[in-house]
């Protein structure tokens, strides 16, 4: 499939959108079954909304910088019309009555929903095996998680279904599964891409950002949806950044950090990768500082604090009330009490308790009030290390993609794969996964660079640096 | 009233007062009364998945011009979610102000003289509306609830007192002076029936000089009258318990007005466990000295300072004085008496006809300019009209408009003459021998007798300084 | 370390969650929020007074729309999603207990 650049260029140019989308429906149709990537498949919408820009182009208007590009959505985020179900079986059959921002910004840009993918229930994990709607496939290896929770999303674009998806990441759940399917990853800076219309999983922390198979697609993506939002308080007032035009600028002259504790504990595939990462860029013309950053270590802890009380909170309001599926009870406390445990899957369950013990009296000051300091000192290290660096070099997982059912039976274990990610979220920066040579089983590996808030078109420019060294230009 | 045996009773008021904003709280959605069920709804206040909420400026300003008129402290502040489970709660929390509210330490001075602190005015939404189907209609009894979401987010500023207040008129007089601030500010419509201003009472009862007992928390004071009677109700209810050797549960109850008792809702066995923590949709309020000083300087004159400027206007008010001051204040009806007072009329009859018959006729005062109102007033004064004439013209020019130069004409309110009046009063004189020899020996209370009979010789037409002028004339 | 949480702790908090336990998951999940919560103990170990708490990643402050009617949602296919619905209202079981 060619990639989001060339078919908004084809499209525009007169080519009708229709072709990449039944190219799309093809490859959908072809592994969807298999691989369990969509759980819905607008195609009937697709093909109204390519019409629909093939009209424009007839018009003589610009259908945007996205036209007639498909795309996949998780599943976490509202669209009207089709439906919205977070792979809970407590939203199944829920038709959001309006958008995400993001959805509209697509719209606006021409881009063609191809339907929504299947990802860990309410974002809950790190390989797509906690949906309620079965798991998702990697597509280089079926017999391994393609990563989480965007799971769906990551699949989509690596089996050549869509060539650009949108995912959330909350602690990595875009970054990890890029890192696992071999694409580029995204997690924007917090605020810069609206979170209006996405499903929360823990609001401090999430972001939505784009996976594609190259960092221009990457970056046409996050610039096509990034922006200030008047319906989402937290979104940033400045103007959308040039990403785009800055995919070339190199690493010349930039400062970048190799930090001990983004790599301490990978295998040795993934250290090798870094290593070799970190060569390249200094062979473009980077310097490289190594630092560490002992408060990376409590990441984690802070981490699996603040966000299972945020959405303790975030998912009260799926009581079998206004929307979403009810069990009945004799009363209305039995009611959401049977509703809740019925569309609940385990993973959300032992995060909302865990959320809810970590707010609760007696508590409060030992866990969520110790994490959310220990946030502050994450943002005072980094900024810190920033003084000293343009941005930061690390792996994104500890390993390669790994097989169904391997961590399930121990949540630390799964929780452990977030280690690397997670500190970007808590600190609210921007990073980006990209892929960098082979590991066991000649599966991907994922290099992560970070930066400060609003830094995203130097990482780009970064990692198609090394894109370019891994052979994939 | 005074507690028996030396009993002393504390009593801290929280008053909700809703906003009069054009949207809710969080959203663009119609702060509105009485709309069809679930007609002003959106994502945001029915809580559906992926919304997030957006501050209204208007009701931040709402906010502070309340701490401005209560004298608080206006501090940056921070929103945070209350957590609990219940049907009219579309998201199963409250966005609330918790540690830091916009308003903190204020007081507000009542009438009396007595000074209430104030604690915290702070914002939050308000929830949906639950009917209880079943015969009772009350929550106990019902099988099924309805709600509907459109007062959901409706923007609340909750009010709280110290524990100052030590009687229910101080009680009543607090909400009382409260709500015509409230109005005052354009804040709140101040109708307590309609829910749009609700008051919780937290009672306790103890001796001098001893710490303060157990409270209890009274809800569901829909009026002033209920506010008082239950806070009497309970005080004297906690002093019976603890005179029988009984202690108080510290709990929420419900008054109950046609029983006019308080009964048990529900017991504060542990502490509610509402897992408060900032809400990480909203971001901080840090409102700069500019923001405040614009707030400010849009703020009203205050219901005290407009009550003692009319008080200045008049000599030696007596206390109906007074009280129709404050009910001119109340209705916002000042413009009226200070019109009389510029061109330099009788204040304190402008005062009786604003606070009576402009009082009873507020939805109609479109009709009736200032002007038109001194120009009554005067009339009266100088004898022109009558004061039956004068409040039936005024009836009149509020129900139709108009003038009251025409009115009064086309009413046949001309005067009655000089020489008529003195013909009806002579023969009055004649037909009432015994009371006219008593007013002309120094009974100065019979001319109101002369009087009566003069209005009803002339069916109200005579202007009663006149008939008074020519009793002295012929005593 | 000492046990982080008990199962009456689990039992507690199910209910403030809504959440029902068969024995077997309350003794399950006793054993699993206890593990994740011995590596949350690591951070109260720390000495972090005088460490201001971030609720927030980035301190904007005073974000306010102006107060405009905006449309509100057609009640009709809101109502249609919902479990249950009566003259126009979302209908729920008796309630037991009044609002705090």
């Amino acid at each position: 499939m060619k990639s989001a650049l060339e078919i908004a260029a084809a499209v525009r140019g007169g080519q009708s959108a229709l072709v990449a989308v039944e190219e799309s429906l093809t490859a959908i149709r072809a592994r969807n079954e298999e691989l369990n990537v969509f759980l819905y498949v607008d195609e009937d919408g697709a093909r109204d909304a390519a019409a629909r820009v093939d009209e424009q182009v007839r018009r003589g208007e610009d259908p945007g910088l996205l036209a007639g590009v498909p795309i996949a959505l998780k599943d976490n985020l509202c669209t009207t019309g089709i439906p919205t179900t977070c792979s809970s079986k407590i939203l199944e059959g829920w038709q959001p009555p309006y958008n995400a921002t993001v959805v509209d910004r697509l719209v606006a840009h021409g881009a063609i929903s191809m339907g929504k993918t299947n990802l860990d229930e309410f974002a809950m994990g790190s390989s797509t095996e906690n949906s309620a709607f079965g798991p998702t496939r990697n597509p280089l290896d079926p017999a391994r998680v393609p990563g989480g929770s965007s799971g769906g999303s990551a699949a989509a674009v690596a089996s050549n279904m869509t060539p650009i998806s949108l995912g959330s990441d909350t602690g990595g759940s875009i970054r990890q599964p890029a890192a696992l399917c071999g694409l580029v990853g995204v997690k924007p800076t917090y605020g810069l891409v609206s979170r209006y219309g996405l499903i929360a999983f823990a609001s401090s922390l999430d972001q939505i950002g784009p996976f594609a198979r190259s960092v221009s697609d990457a970056a046409l993506l996050l610039e096509a949806i990034a922006g200030h939002d008047p319906l989402d308080s937290t979104s940033l007032p400045e103007p959308t950044p040039s990403l785009l035009a800055h995919v070339a600028d190199g690493v010349a002259g930039k400062r970048i950090g190799l930090v001990r504790e983004l790599v301490d504990g990978a295998d040795d595939d993934v250290v090798r990768a870094v290593t070799k990462a970190v060569e390249t860029l200094k062979d473009a013309g980077a310097t490289i500082v190594e630092l560490s950053i002992p408060e990376l270590h409590l990441g984690l802890s802070a981490y699996y604090l603040i966000a299972p009380a945020e959405a303790s909170s975030n998912l009260a309001r799926f009581d079998g009330v206004r929307f979403g599926n009810r069990v009945d009870g004799d009363d209305v406390t039995a009611m959401m009490e049977a509703t809740r445990t019925a569309g609940f899957g385990a993973e959300v369950k032992r995060r909302i308790m865990l959320g809810t013990y970590a707010l609760s009296a007696g508590y409060f000051d030992a866990y969520y009030g110790q994490a959310l300091k220990v946030r502050t000192r994450m943002i005072e290290a980094f900024a810190t290390a920033y003084q000293q660096v343009d941005m930061i070099i690390g792996a994104t997982t500890p390993s390669v993609a790994f097989e169904f059912g391997s961590k399930t039976n121990d949540p630390m274990a799964m929780y452990l794969n977030d280690v690397f990610t997670i500190p970007t979220n808590l600190a609210g920066e921007a990073a980006i996964s990209v892929p960098f040579g082979t590991g066991e089983a000649n599966l991907p590996i994922g290099v992560q660079l970070l930066g400060p808030g609003r830094s995203e078109a130097r990482l780009f420019a970064a990692a198609r640096v090394l894109e370019i060294a891994d052979g994939r230009a | 009233m005074t507690l028996p045996n030396g009993w002393e009773m504390v009593v801290g008021l929280e008053v909700h007062t809703e906003l009069k904003t054009k949207t809710k709280l969080f959203c663009g959605c119609a702060n509105e009364f009485g709309s069809a069920p679930n007609s002003q709804v959106c994502p945001i206040c029915l809580g559906l998945p992926g919304s997030m909420p957006v501050l209204n400026e208007r009701a931040v300003e709402l906010a502070m011009a309340i701490g401005f008129a209560l004298n608080c402290t206006i501090q940056d502040s921070t929103f945070h979610r209350k957590n609990y489970f219940y049907p009219d709660m579309p998201k199963d929390y409250q966005v609330s102000q918790y540690d830091l509210p916009i308003n903190a330490r204020g007081y507000l001075d009542l009438p009396d003289g007595s000074r209430v602190s104030i604690e915290r005015a702070h914002m939050e939404e308000d929830t949906g509306k639950t009917t209880h189907l079943g015969t009772s209609g009350r929550i106990h009894g019902a099988d099924r609830s309805l709600v509907d979401y459109n007062r959901s987010g409706v923007p609340l500023v909750e009010i709280v007192s110290g524990p100052d207040i030590r009687n229910p008129q101080q009680a009543r007089d607090y909400v009382a002076e409260l709500r015509s601030i409230l109005v005052a500010i354009g804040a709140s419509d101040g109708r307590m029936e309609e829910g749009s201003l609700r008051v919780d009472a937290n009672v306790s009862v103890h001796k001098p000089d001893t710490p303060f007992g157990t409270r209890c928390e009274i809800k569901n004071l829909n009026s002033l009258r209920s506010l008082t009677r239950a806070i009497e109700y309970e005080a004297l209810r906690q002093i019976d318990v603890l005179e029988d050797g009984g202690s108080i549960r510290q709990e929420t109850r419900h008054w109950d007005e046609d029983r006019g008792e308080t009964s048990t809702l529900r017991v504060k066995e542990e502490a509610e466990d509402y897992r408060y923590f900032r809400e990480p949709d909203l971001v901080d309020l840090a409102p700069d000295q500019a923001w405040k000083d614009r707030v400010l300087a849009g703020l009203p004159k205050l219901p005290a300072r407009r009550r003692q400027d009319l008080e200045a206007l008049l000599t030696n008010p007596t206390d109906a004085q007074r009280d129709g001051v404050t009910t001119v204040v109340d209705l916002n009806l000042d413009i009226y008496v200070e019109g009389v007072a510029q061109a330099q009329g009788d204040v304190a009859l402008a005062v009786a006809r604003a606070a009576n018959e402009l009082a009873a006729n507020i939805e109609k005062l479109a009709n009736l300019s200032v002007e038109n109102f001194v120009a009554t007033v005067a009339m009266e004064q100088s004898g022109q009209l009558s004061a039956t004439q004068a409040k039936n013209v005024l009836s009149e020019l509020l129900d139709q408009g108009g003038d009251p130069v025409s009115v009064a004409k086309a009413k046949g309110f001309e005067q009655l003459s000089t020489d008529s009046l003195s013909a009806t009063v002579g023969e009055l004189i004649v037909a009432n021998p015994e009371e006219w020899q008593r007013f002309k020996d120094g009974d100065d209370k019979l001319a109101q007798f002369f009087i009566g009979l003069v209005m009803k010789a002339t069916k109200g037409q005579a202007n009663g300084k006149a008939v008074i002028a020519e009793l002295q004339s012929r005593r | 370390m000492t046990e982080p949480l008990s199962r009456d702790d689990v039992a507690h908090v199910a209910k403030l969650a809504r959440l029902r336990l068969t024995e077997d998951e309350l003794v399950r999940y006793t054993e699993q929020l206890g593990k994740i919560l011995v590596h949350a103990q690591d951070l109260s170990s720390l000495d972090l007074h005088g460490v201001a708490p971030t609720a927030h990643p980035f301190g904007l402050v005073n974000v306010v729309r102006s107060d405009e009617v905006r449309a509100s949602l057609d009640p009709a296919p809101v109502l249609a999603q919902a479990p249950d619905v009566e003259d126009g209202r979302f209908a729920v079981p008796r309630i037991v207990g009044e609002a705090p």
